[in-house]
């Protein structure tokens, strides 16, 4: 079975891997730890595909209707 | 920071009889509860060391004062076991799966394996269990002879409410017992328990345990007598057929004396624990009225769960009947005065205030607005009487606390059920007034959707600085005039408002000084604007010249109306039909005022005040208009009457004309369909065409002749000012009333029950026709024909079921989510947290937009901010 590149669907919204330093700064904005953000499984396709490891913060950007894009924390679990 | 503890784990599981014991603090004995001297028996009901609830006395297990002392449980020990009634099923379940010889569960070892891990898997997941257990049990009951002992088993025929009858024998509860008893843990582990904390035997009770005092406590009487608990009566019962059963069995009484003894002690425990067991009768006081017991004083919405834990009464409240007064303002709720006397706002004298503090108090509780009580520093209450409030109020100093009676100004806030969203509850000003209702004004019925049909309102007086200020910054009703679920104003004109105002606005009417006057009778209005003209030598002004004296100075809006044509080619301000409003610099040039413009829901004036001033304009906006418009409707005269609904000859004829060419039509598409001519719609059937084609024929008839009629009812006609302006009807309503009431639908299909064939016996079967199946052609006002009468029931019977189960439905999804979402929060910072610092979103719904704050992202808002500027620098 050919791999597909899931980046790529249209539905899937763009996943980007922060870097400790930059994952600090946002758990700092919003005054809160790690744990306290929502989830993301490690398996997960996305997760997959941008090589997030086990307690990475990734930075989803999304599509929205009223507001153009809204960004979007996600703490990797297993 | 950290993240909160959370709860791991809950288990549920079943109390053995030696943790009863273990907890137990004392065997009850004796049925008995008190001496003749009024004081506890031992090893009694009441004994000492289960609590205490008499003022003065000390627990004797824990020591604490009643009210310290939370009370400790007792037992009885149960002469012969007894079945648990909240376990009946389980028990019949285990019965039939296990071997009726060696109490094995009748599954090969294999099976047990599979289900076990099957079980284990599904615990780790922390999922349901369930479906895999009661494969268990069912499996495990199909085999005749048991796998391990080759037993050959039988039937156990379950008996409501408590009889487990094997080949003709009723099982005892101690055979139940001992079978339990012997079943292996590796067993008990396959059929879904956890024998370290439920063993299937603990489920037949051998002990008792005794609620503490505490929760039964008893209550002394005037007489002096004491009235026990419910509960307390019930543990008697069982405590003296205990002791004559266990008197006869070692008297040797006979097996069938002991066997109804045995029953009478199942009895008495199954009601203890509940008293509405379907088949057993329910135990009763000597009054004669079924006693409370465990499960009922937690069960249902008086039930501890409901009734006491998620909701309870409260003090500072009241609750009385609505009744409208337009003469309020819509931040206003008159309080009968009876309740403003009853009702008080804490007041504590200090260096400032006590002179006012003293005349309260020396007004004393009769006089309003006066003192009910007064608290000393040392937080002893005083009763203000009429004799003695003059001495008391020489008495007060700084600290003391006086309890005044709600007086005019006070904020309340006001409220009714069902509480759906917030606007639910807001705060009024109290404005007392006699009588014995809450009055308020109408134009605030929409955020509460109430009426005056017997509504009835709750309120509750804010006790502390705190609630005060919150009450007053964040639930007026002015801050609520916008609602947060589509940004627009939830509070304006209904009915009569919306009429009144319509009628003075629409067209130029000329209207004299003498009527201007009247209209502006109850306004602070000092100059008239300039006439817009003279008539006979006497000059006129026009209504929409008075209405603009409510609007705010500089406010600049345009918009169609709600009774706008829609016409192909909107002519905009020239508008004939007057429906295009022009509001420039608070002057109403041009249109009429409707719904769209002051009424609830849609309001498109209340919501630019609101956004280009302040709610307080717009809430004065509101109180003004609503007194405007009663005036305009006084002054035009209004009334609507049977005789409004008539039509003239002409009409009549022609509408009568379209109904029989319409049946004609029908009757033709029917010996089309007949004769097989008819041609098939794409995608659907002969049958479903012709059924389509005649419900589009009848319905097309029906808004023909509503257009016929609608030609004869004009602005003239009370009805028609109604639908048009917004205020109450439709068109549709009336034409209905006028002209052809139409096609009567069963889930949106002409109606089809009845008998074999036809759907009455007034008609052949088979008949395909437009009567026969629902068309009423005649109109409310001529009146139905029998089988139209009958098929307009139906009809409505439909749209009744149809709100009622919406209703139950739509409440319980919102209770849902309400209870999903209650501890969410909108931080300062824009994100949706919940308790514990989770984030939820992390800009509130995804563009931290409040609806009510927004302005429309419309371009009109930019054109009319470029206009207002350049008007300035031009002026």
């Amino acid at each position: 079975m050919t791999k597909f590149a899931i980046k790529d669907h249209e539905m899937v919204p763009e996943h980007v891997l922060l870097t400790p330093e930059e994952s600090a700064v946002v758990l700092k904005g919003f005054g809160i730890v790690a744990p306290q953000l929502p989830k993301i499984h490690v398996s997960d396709p996305a997760a997959k595909e941008i090589g997030a490891k086990v307690g990475d913060v990734i930075k989803v950007i999304r599509k929205s209707t009223t507001a153009k894009q809204s960004i979007f924390y996600r703490l990797v679990i297993d | 920071m950290t993240v909160p503890k959370r709860i791991g784990k809950i288990r549920f599981g079943l109390i053995s009889p030696q943790e009863f014991r273990k907890m137990s603090v004392v065997k009850i004995i004796t049925a008995d509860t008190y001496d003749d001297d009024g004081f506890p028996i031992e090893m009694g009901l009441m004994d000492p060391r289960l609590g205490v609830i008499d003022p003065g006395l000390r627990c004797r297990s824990c020591g604490g004062r009643p009210g310290e002392c939370p009370g400790h449980f007792g037992h009885i020990d149960l002469i012969a076991p007894v079945i648990h009634v909240g376990f009946a099923k389980l028990i019949r379940k285990v019965l039939r799966a296990i071997c009726r010889d060696c109490s094995r569960l009748m599954l090969k070892e294999n099976e047990k394996k599979m289900y076990l891990e099957q079980i284990q898997e599904l615990e780790r997941l922390g999922q349901m269990t369930d479906d895999t257990v009661n494969k268990v049990f069912s499996e495990a009951r199909k085999n005749k002879t048991c796998p391990y002992c080759g037993a050959p088993q039988k039937e156990i025929k379950f008996e409501r409410p408590l009889s487990y009858i094997e080949d003709g024998h009723k099982l005892t509860a101690s055979d139940i017992r001992d079978r339990f008893e012997k079943i292996p843990d590796d067993d008990i582990q396959v059929m879904g328990m956890n024998p370290a904390t439920a063993r299937p035997e603990w489920i037949i009770l051998t002990v008792l345990p005794v609620p503490p005092v505490t929760m039964r406590p008893s209550i002394t009487l005037e007489s002096g007598q004491r009235s026990e608990d419910d509960l307390t009566h019930k543990l008697v019962d069982i405590i003296r057929i205990n002791q004559r059963f266990q008197e006869n069995r070692e008297a040797g009484a006979p097996q069938l004396i002991i066997e109804d003894l045995w029953e009478l002690l199942q009895y008495h425990v199954t009601t203890f624990l509940d008293n509405t067991v379907s088949g057993v009768p329910p135990a009763r006081h000597r009054s004669g009225r079924p006693l409370k017991t465990l499960s009922q004083r937690l069960k249902g919405k008086e039930g501890r769960f409901r009734g006491s834990l998620s909701g309870k009464r409260v003090n500072f409240s009241a609750r009385t009947v609505i009744s409208p007064d337009p003469n309020l303002s819509i931040g206003e709720v008159g309080v009968p005065m009876d309740i403003a006397m009853e009702l008080s706002v804490p007041m504590i004298a200090n260096a400032r205030n006590m002179e006012i503090v003293k005349t309260f108090v020396r007004r004393g509780p009769d006089r309003h607005p006066g003192v009910n009580y007064v608290t000393r520093p040392d937080q002893r209450r005083v009763k203000v009487t009429d004799k003695n409030c003059e001495e008391v109020a020489e008495q007060i100093d700084i600290g003391w606390k006086i309890d005044r009676q709600l007086a005019d100004g006070d904020i309340v806030l006001f409220n009714r059920q069902p509480s759906l969203h917030r606007m639910s509850i807001m705060s009024h000003r109290v404005k007392v007034m006699p009588y014995k209702t809450f009055r308020l004004n109408p134009a605030v019925c929409p955020p509460y959707n109430a009426d005056f049909d017997g509504d009835e309102m709750n309120m509750h007086v804010p006790q502390t600085e705190e609630a005060r200020a919150e009450a007053e910054i964040l639930m007026r009703v002015q801050e609520n005039i916008l609602s947060p679920r589509f940004g627009g104003p939830i509070i304006g004109g209904i009915h009569d408002y919306v009429t009144g105002s319509f009628l003075l606005t629409h067209g130029r009417k000329p209207i004299d000084r003498r009527g201007v006057m009247e209209l502006l009778k109850k306004f602070d209005i000092a100059e008239l604007p300039a006439p817009e003209g003279e008539i006979d030598g006497k000059p006129y002004w026009t209504g929409k010249q008075v209405f603009s004296l409510v609007l705010p100075r500089g406010l600049d809006l345009s918009f169609k109306a709600d009774f706008c044509y829609n016409c192909d080619v909107c002519k905009g301000a020239d508008c004939e039909n007057d429906a295009f409003v022009v509001i420039e610099d608070g002057q109403l040039l041009k249109g009429t005022i409707d719904a769209k413009a002051v009424g609830a829901f849609k309001g498109k004036i209340t919501d630019r005040i609101i956004k280009e001033y302040s709610p307080s304009v717009a809430s004065d906006f509101l109180d003004r208009m609503t007194l405007l418009a009663l005036r305009g409707i006084m002054h035009a005269g209004f009334s609507f009457g049977i005789d409004d609904e008539d039509i003239p000859k002409a009409a009549a004829d022609q509408i009568e004309e379209t109904t029989r060419t319409a049946r004609e039509k029908s009757k033709q598409l029917i010996e089309a369909y007949n004769a097989g001519e008819l041609e098939p719609l794409p995608g659907r059937t002969l049958d479903e065409t012709l059924e389509m084609r005649i419900m589009q024929t009848l319905g097309k008839a029906r808004d023909t002749t509503g257009k016929i009629a609608g030609r004869y009812l004009g602005l003239d006609n009370s009805g028609v000012v109604m639908a048009v302006s917004g205020a109450r009807g439709s068109m549709l309503n009336l034409t209905q009333m006028a002209a052809c009431v139409g096609q009567q639908s069963v889930r949106g299909e002409r109606i089809m029950r009845g008998y074999a064939g036809r759907t009455l016996p007034h008609f052949r079967p088979g008949d395909l026709g437009a009567e026969a199946h629902g068309f009423v052609e005649s109109s409310y006002k001529g009146g139905l024909n029998p089988t139209e009468f009958f098929f307009h029931a139906i009809g409505g019977r439909e749209g009744l079921v149809d709100t009622a189960i919406r209703t139950s439905q739509s409440g319980y999804l919102q209770r849902r989510l309400v209870n999903a979402l209650q501890d969410l929060e909108v931080r300062y910072d824009g994100t949706v947290k919940e308790t514990r610092g989770m984030v939820v979103q992390f800009q509130y719904g995804e563009d931290g937009v409040d609806a009510s704050r927004r302005d429309y992202a419309s371009t009109d808002n930019v054109k009319r901010i470029i206009k207002s500027v350049l008007k300035k620098e031009s002026a």
